[in-house]
């Protein structure tokens, strides 16, 4: 689905990573931790191809990144669902519309999907805020409305960047639990975060694999995770 | 296309500071447009009449003592009726003689008073008057006759109608360039303003051509909406010009007859040349970021 083989990405001359080997297939669930600025966003960003890597292999959904025209890349995007650290919105419209874009985006008849639109944001707790403006939202209901804007085009993967960074920890497993619920239906997750407790109790539902970040590297966590 | 808030215009924000600028823009370059339009047009219009009255008129002025004014007058008219080039040759009368001096000279002119010259109104042939001929057996004929062709002083003035028409035009071409640039830079300044919009727009798929959509629509219709504006009032403007003189000199400054469908054509004008600005420049930002 998404592979990377011995990538590595500098910025400014100097290294963010080396010789990163990283294979996502469908159905996995990963973690990817670490300290702040050991290079987990930037592992992510380079999975939806935001960042070019310097050298090494990048594939996405079994074609070379650096081959992909930008309408390809755009097309591949449809196929992940992307929940950003800051949970970027379009600060003057709805939730509601917010979280319908990405069907816009691809052509689709947002209205005809209402329905369903409506489901899901009752799935992630947000049925009464559906046309309150993102500033109006708390942390935790933008994080669930980020998710539920990654996964209204029912995406082969979700790439989460510190999804529970800036909520409680009750927010956090309410989040948690909602991505282990996709999961469950086939989807693909890769989360970043720094949050080993977060990693411990997604461990003892689902059978995630856990990857570091050191030396600008990436591999398997210890048994300790 | 017709609704800014409908498909991809919603994503951008609904107001600010390049939406007036934009507006304002278009509005100003509009009554300018209607302007340069209405220039144009009287200038074609001066350029053609007196092309027309160069290539087809001429006049004998007979100037003599009062005794012998009546007949050298008959002498020159003979020598113009045996001329080969011309088709036609008559006295202007008084009347027409008192309306040609009445702008210069006062309504109520005494011209049995006054050692008016006689004059002689000349219409040429398709193929013209050999012009030296004439003027020797005029001075043979009646030596107080003189032969005025008119074009010593109706040539340049042709030329220079011409070349005010031409500029007329070159102004329209500077007004839409203007205009281009600065849709362009407003375009230019909307997308670097909602950058995170358009990060946003990247992250869930959203190919360029969706994106530039969302911005070009946007300008396109706030372009055609000022510029609409601005030729209504520069419409009225020119509406509300005091007439000029029709068959006069300079005629009339304003638009005449189908002439004002002529400005009706800058709304669409300006939309397109929005249309064009904006997606080049929205192209062009939006390369720049993957």
């Amino acid at each position: 689905m998404i592979e990377l083989k011995s990538v590595a990405y500098s910025y400014g001359g100097d290294a963010i990573l080396e010789g990163v080997s990283l294979s996502l297939a469908p159905g996995s669930f990963h973690f990817l931790t670490g300290p702040s600025g050991a290079g987990k966003s930037t592992v992510l960003r380079l999975c939806y191809m935001e960042l070019v890597p310097t050298s090494g292999h990048l594939s996405v959904f079994g074609k070379r990144a650096g081959a992909m025209t930008r309408d390809e890349i755009a097309q591949a995007r449809r196929r992940m669902g992307v929940v950003h650290q800051d949970c970027q919105f379009v600060d003057h419209l709805s939730v509601a519309d917010n979280v319908a874009l990405p069907l816009e985006v691809a052509g689709h008849d947002s209205g005809a999907q209402a329905g369903d639109l409506a489901d899901l944001l009752a799935w992630v707790g947000l049925g009464a805020r559906a046309q309150a403006r993102p500033p109006e939202l708390s942390g935790g209901e933008r994080q669930r409305a980020a998710l539920a804007r990654a996964v209204i085009m029912s995406p082969e993967i979700v790439l989460a960047d510190e999804p529970t960074g800036n909520v409680d920890w009750e927010m956090s497993l309410r989040l948690l639990q909602l991505l282990v619920e996709l999961n469950r239906m086939g989807t693909s997750v890769l989360i970043a975060t720094h949050d080993l407790a977060l990693v411990r109790a997604a461990k003892a539902q689902v059978a995630a694999r856990v990857l570091r970040i050191a030396d600008r590297g990436v591999q398997l966590a210890g048994a300790d995770l | 296309m017709l609704r800014a808030d409908a498909g991809p215009g919603r994503v951008v924000p609904p107001s600010g500071f390049t939406a007036r600028l934009t507006l304002l823009t278009a509005a100003a370059m509009a009554v300018l447009a209607v302007f340069a339009l209405a220039a144009s047009l009287a200038a074609d219009r001066v350029a053609d009449r007196w092309a027309e009255a160069l290539a087809r008129t001429a006049t004998v002025r007979v100037a003599a003592p009062a005794g012998q004014l009546e007949a050298q007058v008959a002498a020159a008219l003979e020598v113009l009726r045996t001329t080969p080039g011309v088709a036609s040759a008559r006295r202007l009368t008084q009347e027409e003689e008192q309306a040609l001096l009445t702008p210069w000279l006062g309504p109520d002119l005494p011209l049995d008073a006054l050692p008016v010259p006689a004059l002689i109104e000349v219409i040429e042939a398709p193929g013209g008057i050999d012009a030296a001929g004439l003027s020797a057996r005029l001075a043979g004929e009646a030596p107080g006759a003189v032969f005025d062709d008119h074009t010593r002083w109706r040539a340049p003035l042709v030329a220079a109608a011409a070349r005010l028409r031409g500029l007329g035009f070159v102004a329209l071409a500077l007004i839409g360039a203007a205009t281009a640039a600065m849709v362009a830079l407003a375009a230019q300044s909307a997308l670097a303003a909602n950058a995170r919009v358009i990060a946003t727009l990247r992250l869930i798929g959203a190919r360029d051509a969706w994106i530039a959509r969302a911005f070009v629509r946007r300008f396109t219709l706030r372009a055609a909406a000022g510029a609409l504006a601005g030729t209504a009032a520069g419409m009225a403007t020119v509406g509300a010009l005091p007439p000029g003189e029709v068959d006069g000199l300079l005629g009339d400054l304003g638009l005449r007859g189908k002439e004002w469908l002529w400005p009706l054509a800058i709304p669409p004008a300006a939309a397109v040349v929005a249309f064009a600005a904006t997606r080049l420049a929205a192209f062009r930002v939006l390369r720049e970021t993957r």
